[in-house]
């Protein structure tokens, strides 16, 4: 099941305008979602800055990315155009310290609170 | 969806996998499972998920909102 161009389209602007970025239910501040809200919460712990898209605001961006990723649901992290996971890998990733190294190796600049 | 649901669809996908679930909110809906399989081994994390929600053919977020996963390969 292909995506229509211009949803494959707006999907590919924000992944690659934003070394990291989040597909997420609700914004930053006001996360629709406990497992959205988590990987907010993880990235503003590890302070990396991170572009995000609220997917509730459009049916098509809900459906496409799930499409784009082959991955059902949501939240959906990227990192420099790579799908990185949702929710679980990301906690898992964060634990174990992986993520802060995944950053760090692609030259991300973090700043821990 | 039941937890037997869940354990049936993996198992079917993943023969040899050993599943252990936990029903996080007894609402039907929200789940945790760690599968323990040898086909996930030198799969990364992404692919090993994949695979456990490819299992659900299509159901996994729809029916099933919310399954917590731990993937090991033993």
């Amino acid at each position: 099941m292909k995506n229509n161009d211009h949803v494959s389209q707006n999907i590919e602007n924000e992944i690659n305008s934003n070394e990291v970025m989040l597909f997420m239910k609700g914004t930053p501040v006001f996360p629709q979602c406990g497992f959205s809200a988590r990987v907010v919460d993880i990235l503003t712990k590890i302070g990396v800055k991170f572009g995000s898209v609220n997917v509730l605001e459009s049916d098509e961006m809900r459906e496409g990315i799930k499409k784009y990723s082959n991955w059902p649901t949501i939240p959906q992290l990227y990192v420099k155009k790579d799908f990185i996971g949702g929710c679980d890998i990301v906690t898992e990733m964060f634990e174990s310290g992986e993520l802060l190294e995944l950053l760090n190796t692609n030259g991300i600049d973090v700043n821990p609170s | 969806m039941t937890l037997e649901q869940i354990e049936q669809f993996i198992k079917e996908a993943i023969p040899d996998a050993t599943v252990e679930i936990e029903d996080l909110k007894g609402d039907g809906d929200h789940y945790s499972a760690t599968v323990i399989s040898k086909s996930f081994s030198g799969k990364t994390r992404v692919e090993q998920h994949k695979m456990v929600y490819d299992a659900f053919n299509g159901k996994m977020g729809s029916d099933l909102h919310a399954l917590k996963l731990k993937t090991l390969s033993e």
